[in-house]
């Protein structure tokens, strides 16, 4: 039943050290598409479906731990394999192994980097997510982090020449550096004694509550940083545009999910004592930052940077599940605690599947069209009709509609919001419900997301006319999406088997398994709580509908005469209707700009009724980078310029300065 | 299968084709309220029935561009309605399908029902069917949070999600009114208005394009789909009304296995859906539509006062 049950961790190492072969094998023809993208990828993908039975093996075995001779002398690579790495390398696995299948068909010679290159890249940004989450001492964790940072800067510049990529890479770098020095006073602050690094060390050094907040708040800004916590989400809009779609997906779907693991092992694992209020910090931001991401996806009119805010928005639902488990494990109650946790992991796992369906999805559409922009898509159901089909089931999960998977972690959270009274705080639990209003909210605007991200793409008449040649995605590519469609569907319809293996990783971090509870109710009902309280069982919920829809569909089949025509589309009569009647993109966008106007900075440029050459144009813009990021350039550019009045690139005049250093030194030093 | 499991079943079988086939009579109801109200003669009862036959007779007609999409959301919306029909308690609260959908569960059908409906809108690729998606969805992501605010006060009461233990326990097993649940109830009524597409947010009878929420996403039906989109639509209203009475107005629905008070549990339902029904005609005859932009103004209410119920709840304990 469960094979290498013996070492997961050797075969997990053994596994990495696969796909750095793989990778290092691309520089050996590296010019040749062929080689890389029909025998390296393949056999990569491969890696990562090894990569899932390891860890799902691992997932229900004790911690094992191994120590590496490697790096520097005195300080080798601690390795440690528990529930919550294993549970994120399941992700890892699955999410590698159906975007190495999409490569196989995707990558297209000619466009940027060479193809063994790029290989080696994508093989070496895999192997250091699998690190990041084995390691068990702060040095090979930012070696690991670092070495992720540096593959996947220059996966998302593939398209080098392009000077907005460039830039896009360029901010995604830097942003990426302040998370990591971020991290790298975290874990000075949580320094073990006598400057010991490794996790156990840190874990049994107990800090005072200034100095456990302050390591708190680093990681948060830290792995926010990774993550696209507000507000250092910038670079995410504009990195995954940039971006191949595989490399988009990965990123999106593992890459974000790193950070929240290691959020996980820093604020579960290593500080041991916890307070209140850091929860109620990573909640209310995890909430700011979901309702600020699917605020700025409903008015974006690039497919991709619609799929990177809402990215953005799910990580904040999963920061705020991260938030409410916290709170719940500081005042002990750990029922609660595992039920936020489960819902959050799940949430994690079923954001991987889902957004990476849709961008793989947008880039077969990519492909077909040569076209990013939605106002030049539309009626793509008709000339790709499997790329279409699989983008609705991953636009539905998005949306969180039941039975698909997104709802059931959704419906997890709400649970967990729903049965918060009763903490002793009586603020929090007055704000707290709140909160899954919020929640809520979200929730129902990633549904207009998705009908404007799905019905601008894929449905009504074609807005070009070159798009009626658009071709549907090749063999592997179907393949690929066709795995993460059956995802989508199996993690919605058997939520008992994820729980099953979340308990694992719940008991480990806040001593509490879930199935304990729901035990003896079987595999149909899922009631997480106990079963008069709630259940949820999605089996039945897809025979309802579907039981219903075929008797009602027999009934009129059998009742009915069946008689149809075809004629033009009615549209209140209105004859002369053509394709750029329909709603766009930024007719989407307009009632939301409208409603929730004081998040946007907007600009409309209308023009002079009399005008010959009218303009019209509004952009919607991103008020932190305004408040914040401007201001600090600018900032910086002024204390350089200050500071460069120093400079003249005169020889004599830098003698002059070190000669006055030496007299100022022998002045005061004497 | 025992004898237990037979009478739950036909139970359940029982009270969902109920609700699927008293739902246009609901709606011709409130439409011969309304015609009173305003001093009409009404075209009487059963004329929701009588157009699902007219409709069910003509032909149906697919614009070219139509996709299977198009074609199969009626019948998507249909087996929605009435999985949400068969787990809501109207006459008894033993419902066999009850445990695999709460409360949350049911918004997620509703919210299913709804995105399809709204995408095969756009389907066709027409102005007014986009529009239509586009304001239908606008309103639904508003209403939602405040339809959630709504449920929790309820929840914080029972301590429970599902509808069947909610019903069990106000109804039969606490006799006490809940100061709260008022609230919950003006804000539910609201919502209720909105997800329906009643006025003041929507106008069920108008044909006026700029106007148009729901009736603009149904321009390019027609026959058994328009039969099917519009049969589900009663449906939905009257389910909406049960979960208002099971939340609200309990009292009468029998306990699993007594049957001695059935018939007088049914007559209960149509006594409260039939009071429903004329006080929503009121309530819709006395309301002029709003625009669309302040429909967002008149959900915060709803959400306010749903707040506002479930704080009172919370700290006062009523």
């Amino acid at each position: 039943m469960y094979p290498f049950e013996e070492a997961p961790l050797d075969l997990i190492l053994g596994i990495v050290l696969y796909w750095l072969l793989i990778g290092a094998a691309g520089l050996l023809r590296p010019a040749s598409l062929r080689f890389v993208s029909r025998v390296l990828f393949p056999m990569g993908a491969l890696g990562g479906l090894l990569l899932v039975i390891a860890a799902l093996t691992a997932v229900r075995l004790d911690p094992a731990s191994m120590v590496l001779p490697l790096g520097l002398p005195d300080l080798p690579f601690h390795l440690r394999l528990d529930a919550l790495s294993a549970f994120f390398m399941v992700l890892v696995g699955a999410i590698a192994f159906g975007v190495s299948l999409f490569s196989v068909g995707y990558f297209r010679s000619g466009e940027g980097a060479l193809p063994g290159l790029l290989c080696l890249q994508y093989h070496v940004f895999l192997s250091s997510m699998v690190m990041v989450m084995l390691a068990d001492d702060a040095y090979l964790f930012m070696v690991a982090w670092e070495t992720m940072a540096l593959s996947s800067y220059f996966l998302v510049t593939t398209s080098h020449r392009i000077p907005e990529i460039r830039r896009a890479g360029f901010l995604y770098l830097l942003i990426a550096h302040i998370g990591a020095i971020a991290l790298l006073l975290c874990f000075g602050v949580i320094h073990g004694e006598a400057g010991h690094y490794a996790f156990d060390a840190l874990r049994a050094n107990s800090l005072s509550p200034f100095w456990g907040s302050a390591a708190f708040l680093l990681a948060l800004a830290g792995f926010g940083a990774k993550a696209g916590l507000l507000p250092l989400h910038v670079w995410l809009p504009e990195a995954h545009p940039a971006a191949p779609s595989p490399v988009s997906a990965l990123m999106s779907a593992v890459m974000l999910k790193t950070a929240v693991y290691g959020f996980l092992r820093v604020g579960f694992d290593l500080l041991s004592a916890p307070l209140w209020w850091w929860g109620v910090t990573a909640l209310v931001l995890g909430l700011l930052t979901a309702l600020f991401g699917v605020m700025f996806a409903a008015v974006q009119s690039d497919m991709k940077r619609l799929l990177a805010y809402s990215s953005i928005e799910s990580i904040g639902i999963i920061f705020a599940g991260v938030g409410l488990a916290m709170i719940f494990h500081t005042y002990h109650n750990p029922h609660l605690a595992a039920l936020a946790l489960a819902a959050t992991l799940y949430h994690c796992l079923n954001h991987a599947f889902f957004k990476c369906l849709l961008f793989l999805g947008t880039g077969s559409v990519l492909h077909a069209t040569n076209e990013r922009n939605l106002g030049r898509l539309g009626g793509l159901m008709r000339t790709m009709p499997w790329v279409a089909g699989f983008s609705l089931v991953g636009a539905l999960a998005i949306a969180g509609l039941p039975p698909l998977n997104g709802f059931v972690s959704e419906w997890l959270l709400l649970q967990a919001f729903l049965f918060s009274p009763g903490l002793p705080n009586p603020y929090l639990n007055m704000l707290v419900p709140l909160g899954s209003a919020a929640l809520v909210l979200a929730a129902a605007l990633s549904g207009y997301v998705m009908v404007k991200f799905y019905g601008v793409i894929f449905l009504g008449q074609p807005r070009e006319d070159k798009l009626a040649s658009a071709h549907d995605a090749g063999g592997w590519e179907r393949c690929a999406l066709a795995w993460f469609a059956l995802g989508c569907i199996a993690l919605g319809l058997f939520p008992m088997a994820v729980i099953l293996m979340l308990d694992h990783v719940t008991s480990l971090l806040v001593n509490f398994s879930l199935s304990s509870v729901t035990s003896g109710r079987g595999w149909l009902l899922f009631a997480p709580i106990a079963a008069q309280r709630a259940s949820y069982g999605p089996l039945f919920f897809l025979l309802g509908i579907v039981g219903t829809l075929a008797v009602t569909f027999l009934a009129v089949r059998a009742f009915y005469h069946g008689r149809l025509r075809r004629g033009n589309a009615w549209d209140c009569g209105f004859p002369a209707q053509t394709s750029r009647m329909q709603d766009t993109a930024e007719g989407f966008g307009q009632p939301i700009t409208q409603i929730f106007e004081p998040f946007f900075r907007v600009r409309r440029e209308m023009p002079d009724p009399f005008s010959r050459t009218p303009v019209y144009f509004k952009t919607n813009e991103d008020r932190i980078w305004y408040w914040l990021y401007l201001p600090v350039a600018h900032a910086h550019e002024r204390i350089a310029s200050w500071i460069g009045v120093l400079q003249h690139g005169r020889i004599h005049i830098y003698l002059l300065y070190s000669f006055a250093t030496l007299l100022a030194l022998l002045l005061f030093v004497r | 299968m025992t004898l237990a499991h037979l009478i739950s079943f036909l139970s359940q079988l029982t009270q969902t084709l109920l609700v699927v086939l008293i739902a246009p009579l609901m709606l011709g109801w409130v439409a011969q309220c309304r015609a009173w109200l305003q001093n009409r003669s009404g075209p009487g009862l059963l004329q929701p029935y009588r157009v699902l036959f007219k409709l069910l007779h003509k032909d149906a007609l697919l614009a070219h561009n139509a996709s299977p999409l198009f074609r199969s959301a009626p019948y998507i919306q249909f087996g929605c309605m009435v999985l949400a029909a068969s787990v809501v308690p109207i006459i008894e609260t033993n419902l066999l399908f009850a445990p695999a959908a709460d409360v949350i569960a049911l918004v997620g059908v509703f919210a299913l029902a709804r995105v399809f409906s709204s995408l095969a809108a756009m389907d066709v690729g027409t102005a007014f069917g986009s529009l239509g998606a586009r304001r239908e969805m606008l309103v639904a992501s508003l209403s939602e949070p405040a339809l959630l605010m709504v449920l929790f006060t309820p929840l914080l009461i029972v301590q429970s999600s599902s509808l069947n233990t909610i019903v069990d326990t106000l109804a039969h097993r606490e006799f006490q009114l809940h100061p709260s649940l008022a609230f919950a109830a003006v804000a539910f009524v609201m919502v209720l208005l909105a997800e329906n597409a009643r006025i003041p947010i929507d106008n069920p009878s108008t044909h006026l394009e700029l106007t148009m929420i729901h009736e603009a996403m149904i321009l390019e039906y027609s026959g058994r789909h328009l039969a099917l989109i519009e049969w589900a639509h009663a449906i939905k209203f009257t389910t909406y009304c049960a979960i208002g009475i099971a939340l609200f107005v309990p009292w009468g629905i029998a306990q699993a296995g007594v049957w001695q008070v059935l018939p007088g549990a049914v007559f209960a339902l149509l006594v409260k859906l039939g009071v429903a029904g004329a006080g929503l005609a009121l309530l819709e005859s006395v309301c002029a539509k709003l625009r669309i932009f302040r429909a967002p103004e008149f959900m915060g209410m709803a959400f306010m006062l749903a707040a506002l119920g479930m704080l009172t709840r919370l700290l006062l304990g009523a």
